[in-house]
This record gives C-alpha cells, sequence and structure tokens, in this order.
C-alpha cells in the first residue's frame, strides 16, 4: 500500500531536479496519445457514429452486419490457425533449436545469421519465397520436368492455400528467428551457463537440462515478445498478401479490403471488424496464457522424474534443429530469388535459371527505385533518430528504472492489432490536415519504432557504470553535459545499434504506412507489396532486394563503427 | 584403497599460449576433502572446469583424471558424476526447494522414495518444511545448503567445491562450511574444494603458486 | 492511478496530451480563394490558370501511366505554365476520406488535391458526398470533340450521368488473352468458356472478387448469361437480386470445381491472373484494357504469340475520368489540365500501344484532318483485338452491383 505512494513522490523529486523531466511526458503523448485516439476513431464508427458525416446515431448495425459476414467464419478460422499456428511453432522451433544447439558451434553460427535474418523485412522475406516455393516457383523449376515430369507448373496448392497453412509456416520461420535473438538476449540475464553445467553435473543430457532449468526462466524474459508474435500473427496483412488465400483472407486483410470499399456501411463494418480483432487478441492471449499454465503443469511432473534423458527432447531438438535450418534456407533462398529475378532478362518455366540475364529492368527502374529508396531512408532516419533521442531522453528522466510496468507500456503498440487503431489514426491525420503526408507516416512509424529502439537501448543504457556519471558530476560537469560528453560517446555503439534497429523496422513498416500515408506517399514495402502479388516479377524482385539491402545496410554501418564501448562495458 | 577415488595425473592447463597449471597430480580418497589454494588467475577455477567437463574448447589441456578408476577426460559433463557447488547457489528460479532437490534424484525410483529422499535431504539441512517455499526466499546460508543437498542427491561419485562459502557472511560462512564438510564426509566420496579464503581448511592444503603463471 | 505507468502523474500526462494535437495542427495553412463563374471565358481560365501548381492524385502502379503523366506536366507547364505534380497513389478510394475529413472540418479551399482520376464507384460515392467541385466538364473548349453519342458512357459513368462533374479521360474495355501457339481457338463466349474448362480442368482462372477484374469478370458473365439485361442499369433490388443472379451462381457452380486449383484459391487481382499465364499455369487471361497483352508482351512478360479477343456478344467498356475536389486551390489549372487531356494529340498518345494504349474517348470525325492522321498513324499490334470486334461493347451496370455480386459471390464461395 504504501509503495505507489513512494513512486510517485519519487518521480515528482526527480522530476524537479532533472532537466529532462518533460521527455516522458512528452513521450508518453506521442506514444500512447495517437494509438489512444486510433482505438476510439476506430471505436466511434463500429457503432455507427460518424461525426465527419454528421451521424450522431448509436447503432449496432454495423457489428450486425460484420457478425453476419458470409466468409466472417471460414476467416476468422484462418486468423486463428495462422496466429496461434504460427505461434506456436515458432516457440517450438526457438526454444527446440537453442536447447539442442546451446553451447555448440553451430550456435555460433546460428547466431552470427540472426541479425541480417531479422533486418530481412517480412514483405520481402514473403515475396522471395513465394518465387522459391510456388507451384511455378524455382525449387518446382529445378526438379522439372526430369524429376517431377511436370511440363507446366503443377495445379499444385502450395502458396494462398485456402487453409492458409503456407502463409502459417513461412510465417513460423520468420518469427522463430526473431524468438531465438530474443532467446540469446535473454540467456544473457540469467545465469544459464552455470546452471546448465550444475543440471548437466546431475547427469541431465544438455538438451533435456536446457528444456527443464533454462528454458522456463528464459521463457518468463521472453513472454512479452511472443505474446507480440500472437497478436501481430493474428493480424497479419503484408505476408498475408503475398502468401496467404484471397477468397477469404484471414480478418486483417479482409478488413483491409473493407475498409478500401467505397460503401459507408461496408467501412463501419470494418470499423467493426477492427475492434472486433482487438478483443481477438485479447482474448488469444488469455487463451495463451491458459496454454503456458497447462504445459507448465504438465511439465512439473517431468522436473521432478529423475528423467535424465529421453526422447521428447530429441524431438523437440530435432524439430528446432530443422525448423531453424529452414527458417535460415528460406531466408537465403529468398534472397537469392530477389537477385535472380532482379537480373533475369527472360526466364521461362521450367528452366533454372534465367535463359538471358539483364540489367534493363534496374536501368529502367532506377527512378523509381531511387525516389522509393530515398523516401524510404529518410523516414527511416527522422524515426529512427526521433525514438532513439526519445529514448536516451526518458532514461536520463529515470524511466524504467524501478518497475517494469513502463515495458508493457511500451509493447501497447506491438500487442495491440495495428488495423484496430491505424484507422483511428488515419481520420486524425486527416483531420489535422497530415493525411498522405511524409510527417503523418514518420510519426505514425514511431509508434511502433520507438519500443524497440527502447528495448535494444535500455539494457546497455542501464549497464553502463553509474560510477562514471557521478565522477563527472562532481566534478562539477551538468547532467546535460554529462550526457553529452560523457554517457552518449561511451554509448556510441549501443546507439548506433539501436538507431539501426530502429531503422531496420521503420523500413520494413507496411500497414501503418499505408493508413498514415494514405495511398500517397510510397516506400518500398508498400511498393513490394503491391507488386508482389504477380506484376512484373523482376520489378518486384528489384524492389524488394533493396527493400532488403536498406535495413541490412544500416545494420552493417554500426558493425563497422570503431568498437570504442569495449574499454567501458564488460 | 586409494586408486578408487579421483586421481589426477600431471595435469596442463593454458590459454592463448599462457600456462595456468603445469604438471599438477593429485590424489584425493573417498571420504577426503583436498583444499586448492590459490589467487585468482592461478588456473583453479579452470581445473574445476576441467574435472567437471565444462572447460572451454580454448584452453589447452593435457594429463590424465581418473574417477572410480575410470578415465573420465573424454566423457561430457552429463557422464561423469561429479557434483559441484558452485560460487552462486543457482537454485532454479522456477522450481520449490523441494523441486529443486527432486530433481536431483535420480530415476527409476518410485515416487514415495523420492519423496523421502527430498525429505531426509531437508532434515539434513535442517531446513523441514521448506520444501513448498520459493527459493528466493531463501537466506544465503540456507540456499547454500539447499544447493549442496541437491548436488549430493544426484548421488555423485565425486564433489567439487568452487568458492561455494565466498558470498557468505564471516558467521555464516563457518556454519555453511562445518555443514558441507560433514554432510560430504558422511557421503565418503572425494571431494576438492578450490578457494583463496584461509579458513577452508580441510584435511589436506595444496597452494598452488602465481609462479605457474 | 496512484501508480502512473512511465512514472507520469496525471497531470503531466494530460499535458502531454495536449501538447500533441496543438504541436500538430500548426502545419496547416490557408491559400487563397479562386473565383470561377459560369460565365467566365476561357481565356481568363487560362489566364488564371497560368502559374498555379496542380497537384493531380493519379494511381501510380504502371510505369506507362507514370511516363505518360511526366509528358503531360512537361507540356502543361510549357504551353499554359502550370505545374502539374503527379501525386503518385495506390490507393484510388483514399482520397474520398480525405476529401471527407477536409469538408467536415470545414476546410472548403485551400485543399492539398487538385484534380483526381476516377470512375465508376469512386465517382458515384464522391459525387454522393458532395466532394466535387462542378460542373465544369462542358466548359471546356475540347468538350465539342468528345464522342457523348459513339461512346455513351462519356456522359454516364456506370448508368449515372457525369452532369459534367468528371471529365473523360481514356476507355478502358474488358479484352482476353491466350498464347496462340498452344490454344489456336480460345473460347469466345461465356458459356464455351465454359465448355473449354470443363475439357481443360485447371486452366481457367478469374481473380478473387471483391476483385475489381474479378467483379467485372461476374459481370460479364451476368450480362451475358441473362435475357433481360434492363434489371442491372438500376440500383440492385434486394428482392429480386436471388432471382436475376441465378444464371450466374449456377455457371459458376459448374465452373469452379473445373477451375484453377479446383476453384479452392483463387488469383488475388490481374497482375497474378496475367503471371499465371506467363507460367503457363492457366490458358486464358483476361484484362480490362484491350492492349494489356500487348503492353505484356512488349516488356517480355508474355510470348510473342500472344493474341487478344473481345467475345462475341462484346464485353463490358466503360469510360475513365478526371474530377476536381470541391476545395480545390488550383481550379482553373486543373480544368486547363483535362481540357488538354481531350486534346487530339493527348488522347492520341494515350491511344498508342507503345506508350500506352487506351481507346480516345474523342469522336474522330470531328477532329481536324490532320489529328485524324495522328490517330490513323497509330501501330497496329499482333497481340491487340482488332478494331472490329472493340466496337462490340456492352455498358457498365449501375455501381451498386459492384459490391452486391462481390458479397453474394463472397457468401457462396468463400465460406
Amino acid at each position: 500500500m504504501a509503495r505507489p505512494l513512494r513512486d510517485v513522490s519519487i518521480s515528482k523529486s526527480a522530476l524537479a531536479r532533472n532537466p529532462f523531466g518533460w521527455a516522458p511526458p512528452l513521450t508518453f503523448a506521442i506514444f500512447v496519445g495517437p494509438i489512444l485516439l486510433g482505438l476510439f476513431g476506430t471505436l466511434l464508427p463500429s457503432f455507427g457514429l460518424q461525426p465527419a458525416l454528421g451521424q450522431f446515431e448509436l447503432s449496432l448495425n454495423p457489428w450486425c452486419a460484420f457478425l453476419s459476414d458470409p466468409a466472417l467464419v471460414k476467416s476468422l478460422r484462418l486468423t486463428l490457425t495462422v496466429g496461434f499456428g504460427a505461434t506456436a511453432i515458432a516457440v517450438i522451433i526457438g526454444f527446440g533449436s537453442v536447447a539442442t544447439l546451446y553451447g555448440t558451434r553451430a550456435f555460433a553460427v546460428v547466431r552470427a545469421l540472426l541479425a541480417p535474418a531479422l533486418a530481412f523485412p517480412h514483405a520481402s522475406f514473403a515475396v522471395g519465397l513465394a518465387f522459391l516455393i510456388a507451384p511455378s516457383g524455382w525449387i518446382a523449376r529445378l526438379l522439372s520436368p526430369w524429376a517431377t515430369g511436370w511440363d507446366q507448373p503443377p495445379d499444385l496448392l502450395i502458396i494462398r492455400d485456402p487453409d492458409a497453412i503456407a502463409l502459417m509456416l513461412s510465417l513460423a520461420l520468420k518469427e522463430s528467428l526473431f524468438l531465438i535473438l530474443m532467446i540469446v538476449g535473454a540467456l544473457g540475464q540469467i545465469n544459464a551457463g552455470t546452471m546448465m553445467r550444475s543440471a548437466r553435473s546431475m547427469g541431465y543430457a544438455p538438451a533435456r537440462a536446457w528444456l527443464l532449468v533454462v528454458a522456463p526462466q528464459i521463457y518468463a524474459q521472453v513472454r512479452l515478445p511472443i505474446y507480440a508474435m500472437l497478436a501481430s500473427a493474428l493480424s497479419i496483412v503484408d505476408m498475408a498478401i503475398v502468401l496467404g488465400p484471397a477468397a477469404p483472407p484471414p480478418l486483417a486483410p479482409m478488413t483491409l479490403d473493407w475498409f478500401r470499399e467505397l460503401d459507408t456501411a461496408r467501412q463501419l463494418m470494418a470499423s467493426a471488424a477492427a475492434i472486433f480483432q482487438l478483443l481477438l487478441v485479447i482474448v488469444a492471449i488469455l487463451l495463451w496464457r491458459l496454454g503456458e499454465t497447462i504445459v507448465r503443469q504438465s511439465m512439473r511432473g517431468l522436473l521432478t522424474s529423475g528423467i535424465r534423458h529421453g526422447w521428447s527432447e530429441r524431438i523437440v531438438g530435432s524439430v528446432g534443429k530443422v525448423g531453424i535450418a529452414f527458417a535460415l534456407v528460406a531466408s537465403l533462398g529468398a534472397i537469392l530469388m530477389l537477385i535472380f529475378w532482379s537480373f533475369a532478362g527472360t526466364w521461362s518455366w521450367p528452366s533454372a535459371l534465367p535463359e538471358q540475364w539483364s540489367t534493363a529492368m534496374w536501368v529502367r527502374s532506377v527512378d523509381t527505385l531511387a525516389e522509393l529508396v530515398g523516401r524510404s531512408a529518410i523516414i527511416g532516419i527522422a524515426v529512427s533518430a526521433v525514438a532513439t533521442a526519445l529514448t536516451i531522453l526518458c532514461l536520463e528522466a529515470g524511466v524504467g528504472r524501478s518497475t517494469p510496468r513502463w515495458l508493457a507500456i511500451l509493447y501497447i503498440p506491438l500487442l495491440v492489432p495495428q488495423i484496430s487503431f491505424l484507422f483511428g489514426i488515419q481520420l486524425l491525420w486527416n483531420r489535422l490536415w497530415l493525411d498522405g503526408t511524409v510527417v503523418a507516416v514518420a510519426l505514425t512509424q514511431l509508434l511502433f519504432v520507438l519500443p524497440y529502439v527502447f528495448l535494444v537501448l535500455s539494457d546497455p543504457y542501464r549497464a553502463l557504470d553509474p560510477l562514471i556519471a557521478i565522477a563527472a558530476r562532481s566534478l562539477g560537469a551538468s547532467r546535460v553535459r554529462t550526457l553529452f560528453k560523457i554517457k552518449l560517446p561511451l554509448l556510441a555503439r549501443p546507439v548506433a545499434g539501436a538507431m539501426a534497429i530502429g531503422f531496420a523496422v521503420s523500413v520494413g513498416l507496411y500497414l501503418p504506412t499505408m493508413f498514415a500515408g494514405a495511398g500517397r506517399i510510397d516506400t518500398l514495402t508498400t511498393e513490394a507489396i503491391a507488386l508482389a502479388s504477380g506484376a512484373d516479377r523482376r520489378q518486384a524482385g528489384i524492389i524488394a532486394f533493396a527493400l532488403t539491402v536498406l535495413p541490412f545496410m544500416a545494420l552493417a554501418l554500426v558493425n563497422l563503427a570503431p568498437n570504442w564501448e569495449r574499454r567501458t562495458s564488460r | 584403497m586409494t586408486s578408487t577415488g579421483l586421481i589426477l595425473k600431471d595435469v596442463h592447463l593454458g590459454i592463448g599460449g599462457r600456462t595456468l597449471l603445469n604438471g599438477l597430480s593429485l590424489e584425493i580418497a573417498p571420504g577426503e576433502i583436498v583444499t586448492l589454494m590459490g589467487e585468482s588467475g592461478s588456473g583453479k577455477s579452470s581445473l574445476i572446469a576441467y574435472i567437471c567437463g565444462s572447460l572451454d574448447a580454448e584452453f589447452d589441456v593435457a594429463g590424465s583424471i581418473t574417477l572410480e578408476e575410470q578415465d573420465i577426460v573424454s566423457l561430457p559433463i552429463e557422464r561423469r558424476r561429479i557434483g559441484v557447488m558452485f560460487q552462486d547457489d543457482v537454485l532454479f528460479a522456477h522450481m520449490s526447494v523441494g523441486e529443486n532437490l527432486a530433481f536431483a534424484v535420480p530415476k527409476g525410483i518410485g515416487k514415495a522414495e523420492r519423496q523421502r529422499r527430498v525429505d531426509d535431504a531437508l532434515v539434513e539441512a535442517e531446513l523441514e518444511g521448506f520444501a513448498a517455499r520459493d527459493p528466493a526466499t531463501l537466506s544465503g546460508g540456507q540456499k547454500a545448503r539447499v544447493a549442496l543437498m541437491r548436488a549430493l542427491l544426484a548421488e555423485p561419485r565425486a564433489m567439487l567445491l568452487d568458492e561455494p562459502f565466498s558470498r557468505l557472511d564471516a558467521t555464516l560462512r563457518e556454519r555453511v562450511r562445518n555443514f558441507a564438510f560433514t554432510t560430504i564426509k558422511r557421503r565418503n566420496i572425494p571431494a576438492l574444494l578450490v578457494t583463496h579464503d584461509l579458513q577452508d581448511k580441510t584435511d589436506r592444503v595444496i597452494t598452488l603458486g602465481t609462479a605457474n603463471n | 492511478m496512484t501508480n502512473p505507468p512511465f512514472g507520469v502523474t496525471r497531470r503531466q500526462l494530460s499535458l502531454g496530451l495536449l501538447i500533441m494535437p496543438a504541436m500538430l495542427s500548426g502545419c496547416a495553412k490557408p491559400a487563397p480563394e479562386e473565383r470561377i463563374s459560369a460565365t467566365t471565358p476561357w481565356d481568363d481560365i487560362e489566364k488564371m490558370a497560368r502559374g498555379q501548381t496542380v497537384n493531380w492524385q493519379a494511381w501510380a502502379g504502371d510505369p506507362k501511366i507514370n511516363d505518360y503523366i511526366g509528358w503531360t506536366a512537361q507540356t502543361v507547364k510549357a504551353r499554359f505554365g502550370i505545374d502539374l505534380v503527379h501525386v503518385k497513389t495506390s490507393d484510388t478510394t483514399a482520397f474520398i476520406q480525405t476529401l471527407l475529413g477536409e469538408k467536415s472540418s470545414g476546410r472548403m479551399s485551400g485543399g492539398r488535391t487538385d484534380m483526381v482520376w476516377l470512375n465508376g464507384e469512386n465517382f458515384s460515392a464522391a459525387k454522393g458526398l458532395d466532394l466535387l467541385w462542378g460542373p465544369f466538364a462542358e466548359r471546356l473548349s475540347n468538350w465539342k470533340l468528345v464522342d457523348v453519342k459513339g461512346k455513351p458512357s462519356t456522359i454516364n459513368d456506370f448508368t449515372l450521368p457525369t452532369e459534367g462533374y468528371e471529365s473523360p479521360w481514356g476507355m478502358a474495355q474488358l479484352a482476353f488473352f491466350h498464347d496462340s501457339a498452344t490454344l489456336a481457338n480460345p473460347p469466345r463466349t461465356i458459356p464455351a468458356m465454359l465448355a473449354w474448362a470443363k475439357s481443360n480442368p485447371g486452366r481457367f482462372a478469374y481473380p478473387a472478387p471483391p476483385d475489381f477484374t474479378g467483379v467485372t469478370f461476374l459481370k460479364q458473365a451476368l450480362l451475358e448469361l441473362s435475357a433481360d439485361r434492363a434489371p442491372f442499369y438500376k440500383p440492385v433490388d434486394k428482392a429480386t437480386f436471388a432471382a436475376q443472379t441465378a444464371p450466374l451462381w449456377a455457371y459458376l457452380d459448374q465452373l469452379n470445381p473445373v477451375a484453377w486449383r479446383s476453384g479452392k484459391s483463387f488469383p488475388p487481382d490481374y497482375p497474378s491472373l496475367r503471371q499465371l499465364l506467363e507460367d503457363r499455369e492457366i490458358g486464358i487471361a483476361f484484362a480490362f484494357n484491350p492492349s494489356e497483352a500487348l503492353n505484356a508482351v512488349n516488356s517480355g512478360l508474355l510470348p510473342a504469340t500472344t493474341r487478344a479477343y473481345i467475345l462475341e456478344g462484346g464485353t463490358i467498356q466503360n469510360t475513365h475520368f478526371v474530377a476536381i475536389p470541391f476545395n480545390s486551390s488550383a481550379k482553373a489549372g486543373a480544368m486547363v489540365v483535362a481540357n488538354f487531356l481531350l486534346s487530339p494529340e493527348a488522347q492520341a498518345r494515350k491511344a498508342d500501344p507503345r506508350l500506352w494504349g487506351d481507346a480516345t474517348v474523342l469522336d474522330l470525325s470531328a477532329v481536324a484532318p490532320d489529328d485524324q492522321a495522328r490517330f490513323a498513324a497509330l501501330p497496329k499490334g499482333a497481340a491487340l483485338p482488332d478494331a472490329q470486334s472493340l466496337a462490340r461493347a456492352l455498358a457498365e451496370p449501375h455501381p451498386s452491383w459492384m459490391l452486391a455480386l462481390g458479397d453474394a459471390w463472397r457468401a457462396r464461395y468463400a465460406t
């Protein structure tokens, strides 16, 4: 009871002295304001309220129309398949692979590949993967007709299958890489090495030891990222457009279709669908939590059974190893496909390689490409710079020093389905006469970039020896001076790293860019998705390749930068 | 009799061209506790890791280690059956005290018998009634005792103690040390303690010179 | 909230929430109003237009179209002193949302968009919401050249009278195409399409409605399968919809099982359909542009043996337009650009299949002989339907059929 009071008094007194005290409220406003207004702006129309059209009468018609939509049941089933399926498979691959690979040489290789694989935007991954696995894709071409006897692409439901299995598996592979990176980060937070040694010295096989002793503690650390994965898988749009079924699509793309309809009733219905997805995600996270409890309870017996090795960890480990191998091969294959297609002159079925190589499409696309790269990069740099600055200021102001509650707030944009509040945000920008401007796109992207930058930067920031700053200030340096002259130089590399991650996130954002840009601000991602459905594959290859290279270059730049921090942090 | 203990023959340890240990030979009989004294950097923790089987691949190693007349150098950690007590207690945070202990009981033992062994261990550690407790609520000395009992419940053929008391304050250290030594002796297994605390005296004390560097 | 998130007190929080919109709203600025009355002479309009910047929001999904708009910008700059900016958009309906927001917040002038490219549903929605400025089309000096008799869709956009609120820009027509090397005699009627699909299972596909091309195929089939087409040119009547569309569903019930992926999956849009033809997964594709096949051949996406054709009973044809938003800040400039787009020079260029390939909205007998020569000189590609078959045109049904057919299709086949 006494605790909350103390917290408030601390933050107040800190604010009085802290020259950065204004940063948290500002960040909070930029962050939570648009989300709340956005949700509100989506909620009102879902009950028939449209102040813009002078409609102030409460109505349940949008909800009735939505709930009686003939495609709803199927679409919901697809959504749940993709949401739970992709997340569960990603979790199994993530934990299974680290369980078997932990401490091996292969793990070092996987770790080294993670950062670039993570910088691979979902959109270009999907485009490249489609080139790889479609019935007319590279794998089929490599095997045809000599091995398969196919003299035309087979009539096989490989991508865009009506049950969205392809979408689910592709997303699972992509997300497993993200999860492994989170697991690697969490490994540093707990004493994993000693715990493993301890369990193994009691006779436990390595993978089993990891799963029984390390995994549950890691899981507690990566729970929020997993919820974010679940939420995003339940409301996936970009990959669903490329790899998912069209009749009907999962809920989020279907909602997007409705938003685009010119029928007012249909747009109200879309608002109801968008709010429904928020409820769906909340229920899904609760269900997932229930699942966690069930798994934990059923694991209790295993913990104390004394069994040192068995089939279960081998099966989970093999699934993990195969999964991670698939994820890495799929990523590499996807990039290769983008390069192949971008340089293809003509490449007809079933040639394994283009009959002619050509730079013609690159030459033809150079103007568009320059424009898109320039715009994506400028937005990305601006957004990541602002996000980094706000993060540093908030950290200076003491945000998140004691309680983990801020973390949950930070995760809001990642936990709330984008479509649930982006429609409302579009109305907000529209009201401010900013829709379709770079400013609106950048401000909207900030919501999604800030959490990542904060998560990446807060650990190294807090790891910095506080005595250094105290020493500087005892010599008479002001807080501001200490920040700029002492802390930031020491943190140059983590700051650059956080900016690079922010940049990568910004460049890859699809739905926020599309809504805030009102179709007028095209970036590499929106263009890649627009071209993905089947326009010129060479052009799609070029755009998606550029989309891949841009964030990758940002990360590479950081790695090339001199390693200043080595002397100070451990 | 001595051949059934833990025997180190001419053990060399080095890293990056630097020699840490140069030809250490040592025999520890069952029931005997040997203290290895040395300053930090003298290679004593690396030796523990070498015996336990967790030494990093980047170390250069030579020499044999036998336990109960079996050469264990090529065995992975989990097949050496050597218990370890670390500086940190590393109780598993997601398990209760009782589960931590039950985790160590070998398989193939009936449920009632497992429970009895856990209860006995708690009694031995003077922690009766602590089975359902969260390890995080234990004091440092209690944690250390649980960690030791957990290592011993796995029925190790030898015990390694890697500065296990260094995190405890002076009065507690004395009690935990006495508890550890009596409990290990009761199992009649060889034990090796590395420390830089001159108080941690046991049956035999070997001091590693910094001259080895 | 005794324990506020972020360690922020309620007062600071509300302060922050206030800062943001205030900070952002500083960006909007009004522009001076221009006055164009019903009697303003064309010369005066051209004078007013000089020096104006016209922001033209137009779909930018095709480099050819972007190049054409780029050429237009250069030409109107040189001749009329107008700065034409192509506001590229990938979403052809978003402008309605934007204009609606501006209208409801009282921004009646100084708008950021001066001209939009639209037709059918967009026009119906925008006009219905009073978002367009006009009438202006009939006051354009080139209006007299428009073939309003021969091409009634230039004044009846999806059955809706344009009433001068949009100016025609080009014609589009549904055309089918195939590779003559592998398929010599493609089916030329909707029933024949089904027969062909039955004997070539898995080789026919159509985009999943509510995609535009997909619904156009449904409309085409519906018109061809119905004896009485009159109801389709009126708004959908829910009471009679089921009976009126029964022949279509009977047809699709037979077609889907023998279609691509046995009707379990559908390509999402036209480009995917074309790609399926490119990969020889299907034998016939179709697009809402007769020169699409030729364009694809020229870009190396389809073999040179590709041929395009119009169905025997004709195919759906429509017109696309440009319109001026109610709050445009360069209405005179937009009128001059719209007028230029109607000029024989611009229309002939638009009709050139090497540059774009849209049929003209003009009555060629009304244009000067010199300009007629421009059209006569246009190349005739082998992948273009012949001129006679292009004359077999069906008018677009009422816009309400678009949504109704899409919904009914989803209810039957997407559940």
